[in-house]
C-alpha cells in the first residue's frame, strides 16, 4: 500500500515536472490519421496519408528538435457513427491532439463538430464539402487541400465555356455528392447552362448501367460525375461500354484522383479534364516528394489528398514549435496567422474561415501516346491563381467571418 | 406511353440491364446453393473466390499473355483447385458440426484472402479490357446494348441451365442428390462419397471464379468486388430457398430486374431493396420461395 502511495506521489510530481517543462500536453504531440483504410477511398487516402504524415514529421526534423511526435491511424469505414466514435475515443482517452485527413464529407462534418466541442484541432485534407468553411466552419478546423466549390469553379466553368451547357448529374447520395452537385449546378446556371436531370446513387455502387441509361436518355451534353474513387472509375468504365462518348455525350469527372486514372488506364481515361491542387510532376520539389513517397507506398504516387496531409502536418508542427503549445484552438489560430510554405503547395495563407489558399490546376489526362509510362498522366491546361481558386470569403456564410 | 412518368422504352432498357445484373446473382447463388445442398456449408468465401477468378484472368493476361477466352477455362480450374485444397484441409473437418462453424471458417478465409489482395493490389482496382470480339454494341432502338453484356446474359443462362440439368436430370446428379440424403447408404453402393463432395465444392467454387472472369471487363478487377456482392447474393439465396437449384437461378434473375427498376423509380433505395424483399419473404415463407421446409 505504501509503495503504491509513493508511486502515485512520484507520478504526480513527474507529471507536474513535465507540464512545467513544455506546454505540450503529456509531452507528446499525437496525430491521428482518420480515413478509409479498406474500401473505395483507401488508395487515394488510406495508408498513403499515414505515410505522408510520417514524412512531414521526418522532414520537419521533430527528433532533432526534441519534439516527440506520435502518429496513429484508424479506419472510419465511411460511416459517420464509426468516425465519431473513434474521434471521441482519441480525444478523450488516447490524448490525440490533432486529427488529420478524414475523407468522406459525412464523417468530416461529424468530426468537425466533435473537435470544436473538445477544443482540439482538425486538419481536413480528404473531405470535399465546402460547408466545412461555410455554414459549418469552426475555429478548430482548417480545410486544406481542395473543396467542392473549387472543383465546380475549375471544372464546371471550363466545360460550360467550351460549349458543355446541358448537364445530367450522377451524384453519390451523401453529404459530399450533394455539396458537389449543388456547387457545380450553381456554376452551370450562372454561365447560362441548364441542368436536365440528376440521379442519386448509393455510395460504393457497383453497377452504373441503370443510371447511365437514364443519363443517356436525358440527351444532356455533359454527364457530371458528382462522386469519387471507385464510383467514378466504374461510371466512366461502364460509360465507355455503353457508348456514351461515341454517342456524343461527355463525362465531366468532377473529382478525379491520379489513382483513379491509374485504375482506369489511359485508353479509357484519356481526354478527361478535372481540377486538382497538386500533381507530383509539376516541379523539382514535387517530383522529389513523389519519388520518395512512391518508393514507400507500393509504387502508388501521391494524390492531392496525400500531399495535403503532408503539407498540413508540416504547418501544424511549425505552429506548435512557434507557440510551444498544442492547445487545439490556439494552434489553429496560430496556423491561420502564420503564412504557409512547403515544397508541395508553395507559399500560401489560411483565411479566417479556415480555408487554406493555394492555386488550383485544370488538368487533362494524356493520350496513351503522350505518356512516358505509369503515373505520367496529366498535362496542365490552366492554372487557376490562388485568389480565384476558392470561394470568396464573404460568400460562404461562415459565422467566423466578420462582415 | 409512360408508366409512372417513365417512358416504356426506358423501362425495356432497365429490364434488360436488370437481367444482366441478375445473371451474376444467378451464377453466384447457384454455386452457393449447390455447395449448401450437398455439403451443408454456408460458403462465405464465395465472394472472395469470385474476386480471385477475376484476378486470375488479370494475371493470365499480364504475366502469360493469355486473353479472355483462355481465362474462361483457366480461372475456374485454378480457383477450383484452391477450393479443393480448402475443402480437403479445412471444411471436411466441419461437416458434423453446426452450420455456424462452416460459416465462421469461410467468413474468416474470405477476410484473409481479401486482406492479402487488398494489401498487394490496393483498393482502386486494375483495368481489364473487353475482348476485341465482344466490343461495340447493338442499337436496339430503346437502348444501346453493349455486345459484352448480351454475351454475359447468354453465357450465364447456358451455364446455369446446364448445371441444373446435370444435377436434376442425370445419373451423376442423382448420385449427388442421394449422397446428401443418406451418405452412408450411397457409400455402401460403392460410390466414393467424400471424393464426390470435394469435387462438388470445387465445382461450386469454379462457378464463382467463372462469374469473376465474366465480371472483370465490366467492373474493375478489384480486391473488394466480392465483398460488395456476396451479401446481396446471400440475400438472393435466402429468398430463393437454401439449396434449391432452380430457385436460386430464377430468384437471381428476378431480383436483378427488381433492383434495376428500383434504380429508376427510387434510386436511393437500390442497395436496400433486396434486403427488404428478403425480410418480407422470411416473414411469409421462412424456407424461401422455392425451398422445402425441413
Amino acid at each position: 500500500m505504501r509503495i503504491i502511495r509513493a508511486l502515485t506521489v512520484l507520478a504526480t510530481l513527474l507529471a507536474g515536472v513535465a507540464v512545467a517543462h513544455a506546454q505540450v500536453s503529456d509531452g507528446v504531440i499525437k496525430i491521428g490519421v482518420l480515413n478509409d483504410q479498406s474500401s473505395l477511398y483507401a488508395d487515394l487516402t488510406g495508408q498513403g496519408s499515414v505515410l505522408a504524415a510520417r514524412m512531414a514529421v521526418e522532414d520537419f526534423g521533430a527528433d532533432k528538435k526534441g519534439m516527440k511526435v506520435e502518429i496513429i491511424f484508424a479506419d472510419h469505414q465511411n460511416k459517420p457513427d464509426v468516425g465519431s466514435q473513434v474521434a471521441r475515443q482519441w480525444y478523450d482517452a488516447d490524448k490525440v491532439d490533432v486529427i488529420v485527413d478524414v475523407p468522406n464529407s459525412g464523417v468530416a462534418l461529424a468530426v468537425n463538430q466533435i473537435t470544436r466541442d473538445k477544443g482540439k484541432a482538425f486538419l481536413v485534407s480528404g473531405a470535399a464539402s465546402s460547408d466545412l468553411t461555410g455554414k459549418a466552419c469552426s475555429p478548430n478546423t482548417i480545410h486544406w487541400t481542395y473543396d467542392t466549390w473549387a472543383l465546380a469553379n475549375g471544372t464546371g466553368n471550363a466545360i460550360v465555356k467550351t460549349g458543355g451547357d446541358t448537364w445530367f448529374f450522377l451524384t453519390a447520395d451523401y453529404a459530399f455528392g450533394h455539396a458537389l452537385e449543388r456547387d457545380v449546378e450553381a456554376v452551370v446556371l450562372k454561365n447560362g447552362g441548364k441542368v436536365l436531370g440528376k440521379v442519386r446513387h448509393p455510395l460504393n455502387n457497383q453497377d452504373f448501367s441503370s443510371f447511365l441509361l437514364q443519363a443517356q436518355a436525358s440527351k444532356a451534353k455533359i454527364i457530371g460525375l458528382a462522386n469519387a474513387g471507385g464510383d467514378t472509375t466504374n461510371s466512366i468504365k461502364q460509360g465507355a461500354e455503353f457508348g456514351i462518348v461515341r454517342g456524343g455525350q461527355n463525362f465531366a469527372g468532377l473529382l478525379v484522383f491520379i489513382t483513379d486514372v491509374h485504375a482506369l488506364g489511359l485508353p479509357t481515361a484519356q481526354g478527361l479534364i478535372f481540377t486538382e491542387t497538386f500533381y507530383w510532376d509539376m516541379n523539382d520539389r514535387t517530383r522529389a516528394f513523389g519519388k520518395k513517397f512512391a518508393e514507400r507506398n507500393r509504387g502508388i504516387h501521391p494524390t492531392m489528398i496525400h500531399a495535403g496531409v503532408y503539407s498540413s502536418v508540416l504547418h501544424y508542427l511549425k505552429a506548435v514549435e512557434a507557440l510551444k503549445s498544442d492547445d487545439g484552438t490556439k494552434i489553429i489560430a496560430k496556423m491561420k496567422e502564420m503564412p504557409t510554405d512547403d515544397p508541395l503547395f508553395g507559399k500560401g495563407t489560411i483565411r479566417p474561415d479556415g480555408r487554406k489558399i493555394h492555386p488550383a490546376y485544370l488538368f487533362e489526362v494524356k493520350k496513351p501516346s503522350e505518356s512516358k509510362g505509369a503515373w505520367d498522366y496529366y498535362k496542365t491546361r490552366t492554372t487557376i491563381p490562388a485568389e480565384q481558386a476558392f470561394r470568396p470569403v464573404d460568400q460562404g456564410d461562415c459565422p467566423l467571418v466578420k462582415k | 406511353m409512360t408508366v409512372f412518368g417513365v417512358p416504356t422504352q426506358a423501362l425495356f432498357g432497365q429490364l434488360l440491364i436488370g437481367l444482366i445484373n441478375g445473371a451474376f446473382y444467378a451464377m453466384l447463388s447457384l454455386g452457393l446453393s449447390v455447395i449448401f445442398g450437398l455439403l451443408n456449408i454456408i460458403n462465405f468465401a464465395h465472394g472472395a473466390l469470385y474476386m480471385m477468378g477475376a484476378f486470375v484472368a488479370y494475371f493470365a493476361l499480364q504475366w502469360a499473355g493469355l486473353g479472355y477466352w483462355a481465362s474462361l477455362v483457366i480461372a475456374p480450374l485454378v480457383v477450383g483447385l484452391v477450393g479443393l485444397v480448402l475443402e480437403r484441409t479445412m471444411l471436411k473437418r466441419l461437416y458434423h458440426l453446426d452450420h455456424l462453424y462452416g460459416l465462421l471458417l469461410t467468413f474468416g478465409v474470405a477476410l484473409v484472402i481479401q486482406g492479402v489482395f487488398r494489401n498487394e493490389f490496393g483498393s482502386s482496382g486494375l483495368p481489364y479490357v473487353i475482348p476485341a470480339q465482344l466490343q461495340g454494341g447493338y442499337n436496339l432502338g430503346f437502348m444501346f446494348l453493349p455486345v459484352y453484356r448480351a454475351w454475359v446474359i447468354v453465357f450465364s443462362l447456358l451455364i446455369c441451365l446446364t448445371t441444373w440439368y446435370v444435377i436434376e436430370r442425370t445419373r451423376l446428379g442423382s448420385y449427388l442428390r442421394a449422397a446428401t440424403e443418406n451418405p452412408a447408404l450411397v457409400q455402401a453402393f460403392g460410390i466414393n462419397v467424400p471424393r464426390m463432395i470435394t469435387l462438388t465444392y470445387g465445382f461450386g467454387v469454379a462457378l464463382a471464379a467463372l462469374a469473376g472472369v465474366l465480371a472483370a471487363p465490366i467492373y474493375q478487377v478489384n480486391p473488394l468486388m466480392g465483398a460488395d456482392l456476396i451479401i446481396v447474393v446471400f440475400a438472393v439465396v435466402v429468398i430463393g430457398g437454401m439449396g434449391s437449384i432452380m430457385g436460386s437461378i430464377v430468384t437471381g434473375f428476378a431480383l436483378g430486374v427488381v433492383e434495376g427498376f428500383t434504380k429508376v423509380f427510387y434510386p436511393e433505395a437500390s442497395n436496400t431493396v433486396i434486403f427488404v424483399i428478403m425480410a418480407v419473404v422470411l416473414l411469409i415463407r421462412p424456407a424461401g420461395l422455392f425451398g422445402r421446409t425441413a
